[in-house]
């Protein structure tokens, strides 16, 4: 998201600002570890997330713009630093760690930003978020409350993309085949965007959808829901 | 060429075939609206597949002593009960029982374990006729094929296809009737019921309570296959294990809702033990043949042992996104999608089979399905550990090195990032090139642009307020 996929991230800083919160980034924080982690290797994952452990010991809350790398603070750290000394740290993060729909839904009881977003939306639940943290509805909560958008659910909404990391380059026959069916899935519903709280699926289906010479774009949540009027 | 090589070279034919996909999901549409109907019928699902699940987690570690009182009770019945280590010890046993008996036809009816041994190959190589009786099974027999699905054999084919097998095979008149496709194949195995010397079936659950295998199937080709032969065998794998003869009223619905969409299964059967004095029918001997086969090994391994859970209803497969891109025979394996990707490299080796393991997004959707909640895609991230473990990748080692390094020196991480955001303009207009280094990527899918700014730079120059440090 920092390099790729900046405007989502300042989107989620300005919208949480915007309540009231004091937003911190240290610039240790780079990477989660999960494409070692996901491959296999422990030690390497370790390695990466160890900085990201330490330097989030004072946040009230970890707020993740991404299902996949929520997955990985909430649901696999304790894992990979189970039988370790920081174990205990691991399993304290994991705690206060929410992603981005969840934390204004789940903890904050936001629904709606005030946004306006004329058009027609589809959104893909990425995987991670689905079935690790059980995120089916607090993306659609915000969305409905969007001014002007119209909400479409595609068939294949809980269909994996395909994604999945490494497993994109290492089987891109297989990660594109089912990139594919999403993405018919996502044109048949006729919406203009497809939206999403993972960025590392729409940069896939982006990545699709425009060799394809498809018109269907992709964006962040946060995108969407920082559409308001600034002054 | 190794199994990986020959998994990727089938999964990249498949997974562009058009017409497989449409095949596959036309298939699995109906399946999926069948079985959310039953789904639905259940007060509550959740509820029944923790009860599921704890069952077979009660047999599963307490096998031993469930095993032993399956078999007594069998024998206390006249059944023989034979104990088989592995796959080639099953068919020596299963092949000395057939030349003792001086057979020279098999009857057999659907048992993925008989795949997973190579039994009809041995049987063949031994100059015996072996005759699928299920009609997918007999599909694929007469494509010398192995089934593409552990419950639905032949689901990658037409009636077109069977139609024109059928022809070709047994001079049948061409029809696009199921029933009628049916009935062809019905009216060839008739004759082959009543000459066959032996049957061999396999078994859906073995109850220890009461020494009973329970058979399930659409047909009742596996009660003629049990009832008309002289000599019946069964094979069966240790897992397939549950404690009491209560449990089936569980099990033959969750069996019959998740593998095909229905309530209860067309046939259920309850095998207790060969003919018994003034019975009328049934086989005059029933040879049990119980096969380990390295499930002990899966035992032994206390974080993926529910993978021994497993009743086998295709669920996994069926809302595998990879395996309905890839379809059953990429796989080379017996037991196909998620459970196959799991348990094969326990069943025929770690290093060898990995690469299943790696051939997922680990999206979950096999575990949110699976009725008897195997933890399915954790198993497959726990696979690839373990392999990484055992026999690190050296190249890929170093680049999770590498790259680990880079996290911990954002000021290099940003260097890169620069050099990347410079050269974009030459790596995005040659993306269609062959020799683009990001080849795997740029084959089928566009580059993301990188913005100028990242969000580091946006953070460090945006005016100060007292809002942020
Ligand atoms: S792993 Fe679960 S879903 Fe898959 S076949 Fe076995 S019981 Fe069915």
């Amino acid at each position: 998201m920092d390099a790729l996929y900046p405007s989502a991230a300042i989107s989620m800083v300005e919208i949480l600002e915007r309540l009231g919160h004091r937003v911190l980034c240290p610039d240790s924080l780079v990477c989660c570890g999960q494409p070692a982690f996901n491959s296999g290797y422990w030690d390497q994952a370790r390695a990466v997330a160890q900085p990201v452990l330490e330097s989030l010991q004072e946040a009230e809350a970890i707020v993740i713009g991404s299902g996949s790398c929520g997955a990985m603070l909430k649901v696999f750290y304790p894992q990979l630093f189970d039988k370790t000394p920081q174990k205990e740290m691991a399993c304290n993060v994991a705690a206060r760690t929410w992603e981005f729909s969840s934390f204004l839904v789940d903890k904050l009881g936001v629904t709606d930003l005030g946004a306006a977003f004329p058009h027609r939306v589809t959104f893909h639940d990425g995987c991670h978020g689905l079935r690790e943290l059980g995120l089916k509805q607090p993306p659609r909560t915000l969305l409905r409350s969007v001014r002007g958008l119209e909400l479409l659910e595609m068939k294949e909404a809980e269909t994996c993309c395909g994604f999945g990391g490494a497993f994109s380059a290492k089987f891109p026959m297989i990660s594109s085949a089912m990139g594919d069916v999403k993405c018919h899935s996502a044109l048949e519903t006729g919406a203009e965007y497809m939206v999403s709280n993972d960025s590392s699926c729409l940069m896939h289906l982006q990545g699709l959808l425009s060799r394809q010479g498809k018109s269907l774009k992709t964006m962040h949540l946060a995108e969407v829901l920082n559409c308001v009027k600034k002054n | 060429m190794s199994f990986a090589s020959e998994f990727m070279d089938r999964a990249r034919v498949v997974a562009s075939n058009l017409r497989h996909r449409q095949i596959i999901r036309t298939a699995l549409g109906n399946y999926e609206m069948a079985r959310d109907r039953r789904k639905a019928t259940y007060q509550d699902w959740q509820g029944a597949r923790q009860l599921a699940a704890e069952t077979k987690w009660e047999a599963i570690n307490h096998l031993d002593h469930y095993l032993l009182d399956f078999s007594n009770r069998l024998e206390a019945r006249g059944t023989k009960v034979h104990w088989a280590s592995n796959a080639s010890q099953a068919r020596d046993i299963i092949l000395s029982i057939v030349q003792q008996k001086q057979a020279r036809s098999v009857i057999k009816s659907k048992a993925m374990t008989a795949e997973e041994i190579h039994l009809n190959e041995a049987l063949e190589k031994a100059g015996l006729k072996v005759v699928e009786s299920d009609l997918g099974e007999l599909i694929v027999q007469l494509r010398r094929e192995t089934p593409y699905h552990i419950v639905f054999p032949s689901m990658h084919l037409t009636r077109e296809e069977i139609s024109a097998l059928f022809e070709k095979e047994l001079g049948s008149a061409p029809t696009l009737d199921p029933e009628e496709l049916t009935m062809i194949a019905r009216r060839v195995l008739r004759g082959k019921y009543l000459t066959a010397d032996i049957g061999i079936t396999g078994g859906n659950f073995a109850v220890a309570e009461t020494g009973m295998v329970s058979i399930t199937e659409n047909e009742g080709n596996a009660r003629l296959t049990a009832a008309l032969p002289k000599t019946m065998i069964t094979l069966l794998g240790i897992e397939k294990i549950i404690p009491r003869l209560d449990d089936l009223a569980l099990f033959l619905p969750m069996l019959a809702t998740m593998g095909a969409g229905q309530a209860l299964t067309g046939y259920n059967t309850l095998y207790g033990g060969p003919r018994q004095p003034g019975e009328l029918d049934g086989p005059e001997e029933w040879h049990v043949v119980l096969l380990d086969n390295h499930r002990t090994e899966l035992l032994a391994d206390g974080e993926q042992r529910d993978a021994l859970h497993c009743i086998r209803c295709g669920a996994c497969l069926n809302v595998c996104p990879i395996f309905r891109n890839v379809g059953g025979h990429t796989y080379g394996t017996t037991y196909s999608g998620p459970i196959g990707s799991v348990i094969t490299p326990h069943l025929r080796g770690l290093q060898d089979w990995k690469h299943l393991s790696g051939a997922s997004s680990l999206c979950g959707a096999c575990t949110e399905t699976c009725p008897v909640k195997i933890d399915l895609h954790h198993h497959l991230l726990q696979n690839r550990r373990n392999a990484a473990q055992e026999r690190p990748d050296n190249l890929e080692e170093a680049a999770f090195g590498v790259f680990g390094w880079f996290t911990r020196r954002p000021a290099a991480w940003k260097t890169v990032r620069s050099i990347l955001q410079k050269i974009q303009p030459l790596t995005r207009r040659f993306q269609k090139k062959p020799w683009h280094p990001a080849k795997p990527w740029t084959q089928t899918r566009d580059l993301p642009v990188l913005p100028s700014e990242s969000f580091r730079d946006w953070w460090k120059n945006r005016p100060k307020t007292s809002k942020h440090d």
